[in-house]
C-alpha cells in the first residue's frame, strides 16, 4: 500500500529543488548562517557525552527491513570489488588492511537502536559488528588524532567525524543487520553504524578509514551544505 | 486608549487602577521590542520548520506511520517554506532558535521581574469566568461583554497559552534535535516520533493564534497602535 520512497529519490529531489531555487549547493552557507552553524557545532560538541548511550529499542519497535530506507549515490547498486579489504591509515602505529574475517574475529557488539535521518524520519534496526574503538585500539591511534575519515566504494561518498563520536561505544563497523550479514542495499560488506549520528554520517560500503589530526573537508553531503557534526 | 475588544461600554485598559503600573505605558518598550522581534523570529522558525517537515511530510516511524494522520506524504506548499532546501532550512531553524530563546528569556525576566504578570498572566481564579463570558459574547450567546480591566480573561488566556506553547516548542524541538544526548527530555515528550507530532501541533496552535490575533487586531486597530507607540501611560 504505502509506497516506499527511497532516500536516494528524496535527496535527488532536494538537489533539484535547490538548483531551481538558485541555491549554489557548493557555497550555500555564508555570513550570519555560517557563523551560527559554527556556533551550533560547538554547542553540539559540548552537548555530546562520550559515555551516554542511546537506549536499546524494544523488539516490537523493529522496523520491517523492506521499510527501512536505503540509498547510495552511485547510479547502480555498489558491490564490493573482488578481494575487498578495509584499509586503515592516518596517524596510527600500525597502518594496514583488514579482511572481513579478521574484523569478524574481533569482539562483537550487537545493538538495536533507533535511527534518526536528517529528513526527520526514524526507524529501528539491530546492528552487528565491532566497535570502532576496538579497531582504534588495535591500530594504535596517536594522541594527536582529532578526526576520523570514512571512505567508500559508493562513488566518492565519504564523511569525516570528530574522534569522540567515532570512539563512542555505540559506533560500530557493522557487518550485520537484523541477524544476517549486511545486504548490498544497506552497505555490504561493511559500514559505519552509530547511534549518535544522523544517518548521512554513517558511511556504507566502506573501503578506508583514516585517523587524522586535522580535517580538510566535511564529507559528501557536508561539503554541499549539510551540517558537519550532525550528532543526535 | 478607549478602544475595546468587547464594546464601547467596556473600554480596554481604562480601568487600570493598580498603582504599580503608574507611569508605565500599556505596552512598555521592552514588550514592544519583544513582540516585533517575535513576529520576525516566529515567521522564520515556522517557514524553515515547514521546509524541514517537507523532507519527510509524514508522521510516525518508517514502516509504522500513524494511521490517524490523514495527510501522510503531503508536503506543505513551497511558498510557505523558508530556506530553499533541507540543509538551508536547518541552518535557519537552528540559528534563529537561539534568538527566539534569548528573546523569550528577556520577555519572561521582564514579565515576572517588573510585575507585568499581574496584568497579563491568566490566573484562573480571576480570569476563567471572565474568559468564558467573553467567549460567549463573541459567539453571540451573551448580549453584553464581561467587565474588562487591562485585558479581558480570554485575552489573558490566549496570550498566556501562546507563551506556554512557544516554551513547549523550544523543549520539544530540543528533544528531536538531540534525541540521544537529551533522551530524558525526549522521554518526557513520549519518544522521537511523538515529540515530532507535538512539535508540529505546536506550530498548528501558533498559526491559529496568529490568524485570530491578526483578525482581532485589525478589528481594533488602536491595539495595534499601542504595540507600536506604547500607548498612553498609566
Amino acid at each position: 500500500m504505502a509506497k516506499i520512497i527511497t532516500r536516494r529519490r528524496l535527496l535527488t529531489g532536494f538537489a533539484a529543488a535547490s538548483l531551481l531555487a538558485g541555491c549554489d549547493a557548493r557555497h550555500p552557507v555564508a555570513g550570519f548562517l555560517k557563523s551560527m552553524l559554527r556556533f551550533n557545532e560547538r554547542f553540539e560538541g559540548l552537548l555530546f557525552s562520550p559515555s551516554r548511550l542511546a537506549p536499546e529499542a524494544p523488539e516490537k519497535d523493529l522496523t520491517p527491513e523492506r521499510a527501512f530506507p536505503s540509498y547510495f549515490i552511485a547510479d547502480t547498486m555498489p558491490f564490493p570489488p573482488a578481494g575487498w579489504s578495509l584499509k586503515v591509515g592516518g596517524m596510527i602505529a600500525h597502518p594496514g588492511t583488514f579482511t572481513l574475517e579478521q574484523l569478524k574475529s574481533m569482539p562483537r557488539t550487537d545493538m538495536r537502536v533507533r535511527h534518526h535521518c536528517v529528513e526527520g524520519w526514524s526507524a529501528v534496526a539491530a546492528w552487528h559488528g565491532l566497535r570502532l574503538s576496538e579497531l582504534a585500539r588495535a591500530v594504535g591511534v596517536d594522541p594527536r588524532v582529532r578526526y576520523v575519515e570514512f571512505h567508500s566504494f559508493d562513488d566518492d561518498y565519504w564523511s569525516s567525524w570528530d574522534l569522540g563520536s567515532a570512539l563512542h561505544p555505540q559506533t560500530l563497523l557493522a557487518y550485520g543487520m537484523n541477524g544476517h550479514d549486511l545486504h548490498p542495499d544497506h552497505g555490504a560488506p561493511l559500514r559505519v553504524y552509530s547511534a549518535v549520528k544522523l544517518g548521512y554520517k554513517n558511511v556504507k560500503y566502506l573501503t578506508e578509514i583514516n585517523f587524522l589530526p586535522t580535517r580538510t573537508g566535511g564529507g559528501y553531503w557536508e561539503d554541499q551544505g549539510y551540517d558537519w557534526f550532525a550528532g543526535v | 486608549m478607549a478602544s475595546s475588544v468587547a464594546s464601547k461600554s467596556a473600554p480596554m485598559h481604562e480601568e487600570v487602577a493598580d498603582p504599580r503600573f503608574r507611569g508605565r505605558r500599556i505596552q512598555p518598550l521592552t514588550i514592544r521590542l519583544n513582540h516585533w522581534l517575535n513576529v520576525l523570529f516566529i515567521v522564520l522558525m515556522a517557514g524553515s520548520g515547514l521546509e524541514i517537515f517537507a523532507a519527510y511530510p509524514s508522521l510516525g516511524p518508517q514502516g509504522a506511520k500513524y494511521g490517524w494522520y490523514p495527510w501522510q506524504g503531503v508536503a506543505p506548499p513551497k511558498w510557505l517554506t523558508i530556506g530553499g532546501w533541507l540543509a538551508g532550512a536547518r541552518h535557519w531553524h537552528f540559528a534563529i532558535a537561539w534568538f527566539l530563546v534569548l528573546n523569550g528569556v528577556i520577555y519572561l525576566a521582564y514579565f515576572f521581574g517588573r510585575g507585568e504578570w499581574r496584568r497579563r498572566l491568566f490566573l484562573p481564579a480571576r480570569d476563567a469566568r471572565n474568559a468564558i463570558r467573553m467567549f460567549g459574547y463573541y459567539l453571540r450567546v451573551l448580549k453584553t461583554p464581561p467587565p474588562v480591566d487591562f485585558y479581558n480573561g480570554l485575552q489573558r488566556f490566549a496570550y498566556s497559552s501562546v507563551v506556554i506553547v512557544i516554551t513547549l516548542q523550544v523543549l520539544s524541538g530540543l528533544a528531536i534535535y538531540k534525541p540521544v544526548q537529551l533522551d530524558w527530555l525526549l522521554t518526557l515528550f513520549g519518544g522521537y516520533d511523538v515529540a515530532r507530532v507535538i512539535h508540529l501541533l505546536g506550530l498548528v496552535f501558533i498559526a491559529m493564534f496568529v490568524v485570530t490575533h491578526v483578525v482581532l487586531v485589525l478589528l481594533h486597530p488602536r491595539e495595534l497602535l499601542a504595540m507600536i507607540t506604547g500607548g498612553k501611560r498609566g
